[in-house]
């Protein structure tokens, strides 16, 4: 027996899973305006609640500079549509799909994650969920199998954003057979027919995605924005690097800092480099020596030592090797 | 013979778009929304066949909607329900469950009255339309 008896549950209860939105109160009423009216699209903005999503992207995200620009150029297009929809003028849905071309660790779910909220906040998602899938969750293994995969896919995805990872490898132009064809004939069907409740994002290497782009055409002319995100620069990297350690509750000494910019100095020129990703683990494997240190030592512990992370910490790694 | 039943029985059919606002209350609600179909509507009749699992992960009605109207598709001449389960512990049953498509004709149900000993009466219902092997009720092509 729940505390609330057998009393009718409430809505908004938590989802568990997918990160889902909390619902905030309704958007008011868009009455149609006349010729000569004025809007304050600064307050309306706001209203909107996608100037929060910008500012969480600003500072959220070191660098990618030109992809904020896109992101906000975006933004502002479906802030001036909606606003043409109001005094009456021909304003038609825009195609939303979108293509995020990168190496791994320069952000692109992030960006996805706040695109969603931008959308949801100037109304074209009714959630603003994300959805992140690979080729395994689409395609499947036998005959038959693939077109119900992917349509539970894309059931879970509707009223939000669908992340397709690495969306090259659905297509094998060495395999006939392969199912991966199928799932992307569902996924068309479905981005153009189903174009208000769910935008496709795909995401992966630029010039992979530019061979798959090639090979499908069709793919490419449902696809209305294509965003670069660039690699991050090593000062980048070590700004995310105190962003990510002060987020932990960490702090680098300042030898601790220098050692670290060595590090990521040796560690971008080695193969499988994953820039923010890269930064990741390597402060976590920091933590971990940290831990050990502290054991090792044995002595008395307070808390500045917990926190501060020093270069012997970094050091031992093999990159340095 | 119109045919109600579930938690709207006493009101018109519902519309898609009243239908959507209905799966959304139960998907914001976190009640698992399935689609079931049957040609036998029989009021005690409560196992009807599954269209698809139940769709646990959906956020958004629109989901539940295309199923529904695929089920539509497939099944016009038979009954169409939408029925959302709350999962959550000391509940665990069918929370919201209505008729959201039904056949063209219905003919409805015949009443038995069965003469028991001392003038008891024991009445039955049966649909006309369960007269017809499953498959080919209510107006359903063979095939």
């Amino acid at each position: 027996m729940t505390a609330q008896g057998f009393a009718m549950p409430a809505p908004g209860r938590e989802v568990a899973g997918e990160q889902a939105q909390p619902r905030e109160e309704e958007l008011p009423e868009e009455e149609p305006l006349g010729d000569d009216a004025l809007v304050d699209l600064g307050a309306w903005q706001k209203q909107l609640a996608i100037s929060a999503a910008l500012e969480d992207l600003d500072t959220e995200l070191v660098g990618i500079a030109p992809v904020k620009t896109r992101v906000r150029e975006i933004a502002a297009l479906l802030l001036v549509d909606k606003l043409r929809a109001r005094f009456g003028l021909e304003a038609s849905r825009p195609t939303l799909h979108m293509c995020f071309t990168g190496s791994p660790g320069t952000g692109k779910t992030t960006v996805a994650l706040r695109m969603a909220e931008i959308l949801r906040g100037l109304g074209y998602l009714r959630q603003g969920h994300l959805v992140s899938v690979t080729r395994d969750d689409l395609v499947g293994e036998y005959v038959g199998h693939t077109a119900p995969k992917t349509k539970a896919v894309l059931r879970r995805a509707m009223g939000g954003v669908l992340l397709i990872d690495e969306a090259y490898y659905l297509y094998r132009a060495d395999s006939e057979r392969d199912y991966g064809q199928e799932a992307i004939e569902i996924l068309l069907q479905v981005m153009e027919a189903q174009r208000d409740d769910l935008v496709v994002v795909l995401a992966g290497y630029r010039d992979r995605m530019d061979s798959f782009f090639t090979s499908n055409p069709g793919m490419a002319s449902r696809i209305a924005h294509h965003i670069d995100f660039p690699d991050f620069t090593l000062d980048e990297l070590v700004r995310i690097a105190d962003l990510m350690v002060a987020q932990e509750s960490h702090r680098f000494s300042p030898e601790a800092r220098q050692a670290f910019r060595e590090y990521m100095a040796l560690r971008m020129a080695q193969p499988r480099f994953a820039n923010a990703r890269s930064v990741r683990n390597a402060i976590d494997r920091m933590r971990l020596r940290q831990a050990n240190r502290l054991v090792a030592a044995g002595a008395l512990v307070g808390r500045d030592d917990l926190i501060r992370l020093e270069p012997v910490d970094i050091r031992p790694s093999r990159v340095f090797g | 013979m119109r045919v109600t039943q579930g938690t709207f029985s006493f009101l018109p059919d519902l519309t898609d778009e009243e239908i959507t606002a209905q799966l959304q209350y139960a998907i914001d609600a976190g009640w698992a929304v399935a689609v079931e179909f049957t040609d036998d509507p029989h009021p005690r009749n409560n196992l009807w066949e599954m269209w698809g699992l139940p769709m646990f992960d959906i956020a958004d009605a629109a989901a539940g909607l295309g199923e529904i109207r695929a089920c539509r598709a497939a099944y016009p001449h038979r009954y169409v329900r939408v029925s959302a389960y709350d999962s959550s512990y000391g509940r665990q049953t069918t929370a919201l469950s209505f008729i959201v498509h039904r056949p063209p004709d219905e003919p409805g149900f015949r009443l038995d009255r069965q003469e028991a000993s001392d003038r008891r009466v024991r009445y039955t219902l049966s649909p006309y339309a369960t007269r017809e092997p499953h498959g080919q009720r209510y107006g359903e092509p063979r095939g």
